[in-house]
């Protein structure tokens, strides 16, 4: 594992690099009830980059999440989404799919799909034209009309997703967009996920518990490791992209990223 | 389904309840026949019946005006119950001000304040309505400041992240959210508003049901008493019903996160 931790440390020492990113996140700490959660956290994406954040439950993954969005306040470090760095500020203005779906029962899909337009003083006609000119690829056109209830879990992320992204805001999060679903709805849904999202111009950070979910969507996976919660190791995503889910698992590329990842891991857990 | 079927599997459903009402009915008016129970003592049923015949009108007259009161002192009574439910929501302040004064207002006897009342404020309508509003504005807070407290924090971050002001919190996820426990206290209210307009009568006033028995109960006008019982407890009922039907049409369009009924019996 000598040469895999040594280009580790390498490219951690670039992690809060690059200045145009449209994400930077620097010396991050917080606490809850006196327990540190997260420590020294930095990381920055740049625009039209995919990066994934695994590690063992409790890490302080969704947490960190809830810090960039602007939900939490942070105890120290600071937060840059494309230049908004006051909490308040970013509330509003970066992207966020938790990990429940949360749609409102008493609203039908394309009323809970235009919500963060509504709320942001879009006329209803524009939004929800805006609505319908997206359900075609996101594949809910034709339950535009129904309600939660009536849709299952998959059909309910696509949903939660088209609210998240629809404001369109620079800064996407997923916090394990896909984790109460079935393993072949998962799949389906992740290869689904890299058509639908124009990833172009936006930074894209994905929470998972998936090491394969992280491998085939992201350009590039952070480990965190906690207790606190910290990144530990910054991995480059070079598998051939482009190609089935199906065969890029199959790369030796894809499995030697996966050993490595698993390894850093499960070497926690015998430290713990 | 058509008609006939419909109105059958109603009749079905409710033949349990019109078997033991029509049964209890029986038996009060055979017990007052065999036992020689004098009439001015306990009227049977069929001498009720006949007094509501032969006083429709007066019953009728007096009704209107316990109805009116009553509907006045319950609207003013939810009215009340949203500001203050909002309030505290709102603040920690507002609520910890006026939650004890909510609860202390409760602890009185409500009953000893209606001939206060009718000293402060007079005989008329006015007395009557504020000891309605202290009977019922009581469950509404209650079941309202539940209702809203009931949404996911999750929720509300989602609203947060998507750029939602306190207000749009409010509007568009609390009281939607806060609909079926509002109901559940309204519903408490309609009963007891009721009662609370015949115990406002009762001290002090000229007209109205509660008058009306308490003339008729000093003239051992018992029937009289019987009758009006009777007229009130429609009056109660009609209100629970209105609140229900309002309750259904809400509830169509704001449909809770659970939608099914559970019955322990039919598991």
């Amino acid at each position: 594992m000598s040469p895999a931790s040594h280009q580790t440390k390498s490219t951690n020492n670039n992690i809060a690099g690059s200045e145009d990113a449209l994400l930077a996140v620097s010396g991050i700490g917080f606490d809850y009830k006196n327990a540190p959660i997260l420590d020294d956290v930095r990381l920055s994406v740049d625009s039209g980059e995919f990066v994934a954040l695994v590690g063992p439950s409790g890490c302080g993954k969704s947490t960190l999440l809830n810090l960039i969005s602007g939900v939490l306040e942070a105890r120290e470090g600071s937060i840059n989404t494309n230049g908004l760095i006051r909490r308040t500020e970013r509330l509003g203005n970066v992207s966020y799919m938790q990990q429940k779906d949360l749609l409102l029962p008493w609203r039908t899909v394309a009323e809970n799909s235009r919500l963060g337009l509504e709320l942001n003083g879009v006329g209803k006609a524009e939004s929800n034209e805006r609505v319908e000119k997206l359900a075609e690829l996101f594949g809910i056109a034709d339950v535009l009309y129904q309600m939660p209830w009536q849709l299952s879990g998959g059909m309910r992320q696509r949903v939660a997703l088209l609210r998240a992204v629809l404001p369109d805001n620079p800064v996407l999060l997923l916090d394990e967009p896909f984790g109460a679903l079935d393993a072949i709805t998962r799949r389906s849904l992740q290869q689904w996920l890299l058509n639908v999202l124009d990833t172009a111009d936006k930074a894209v950070v994905l929470v998972t518990h998936d090491v394969d979910e992280a491998i085939l969507l992201a350009d590039r996976i952070l480990v965190m490791a906690s207790d606190p919660g910290r990144i530990v190791a910054d991995i480059k995503v070079n598998v051939e992209a482009g190609t089935a889910a199906t065969d890029i698992s199959m790369s030796p590329g894809f499995n030697q990223i996966r050993a490595r990842i698993l390894d850093l891991l499960s070497h926690q857990e015998v430290v713990r | 389904m058509n008609t006939s079927v419909s109105v059958k599997k109603a009749l079905v459903e409710w033949l349990p309840a019109l078997a033991v009402t029509l049964a209890l009915i029986l038996a009060w008016e055979v017990l007052v026949d065999v036992l020689d129970v004098q009439h001015w003592l306990l009227p049977p049923p069929s001498v009720i019946v006949a007094e509501i015949g032969d006083s429709f009108g007066f019953l009728m007259q007096h009704a209107r005006v316990t109805a009116a009161e009553t509907l006045l002192g319950f609207a003013i009574s939810i009215l009340l119950a949203g500001v203050l439910s909002s309030g505290i929501i709102w603040s920690r302040t507002v609520e910890r001000t006026i939650y004890p004064l909510i609860i202390t207002s409760q602890t009185i006897p409500i009953i000893t304040l209606a001939p206060l009342l009718v000293i402060w404020v007079g005989t008329d309508i006015t007395s009557k309505v504020i000891v309605i509003v202290l009977f019922t504005f009581f469950p509404i807070v209650i079941s309202l400041v539940a209702g809203l407290r009931s949404v996911d924090q999750e929720m509300v971050d989602m609203f947060r992240t998507l750029g939602a002001s306190p207000w749009q919190i409010f509007r568009k996820l609390m009281i939607p959210s806060a609909l079926p426990n509002f109901f559940a206290g309204l519903k408490v209210a309609a009963v007891v508003s009721v009662i609370g307009a015949v115990i406002g009568e009762w001290f002090g006033s000229s007209a109205g049901l509660g008058w009306m028995m308490k003339i008729a109960g000093g003239q051992f006008q018992t029937a009289r008493v019987f009758a009006a019982i009777v007229v009130l407890s429609i009056l109660a009922m009609a209100l629970f019903a209105a609140v229900v039907a309002m309750e259904k049409w809400v509830i169509r369009k704001y449909p809770p996160t659970a939608n099914r009924v559970i019955r322990l019996g039919d598991s």
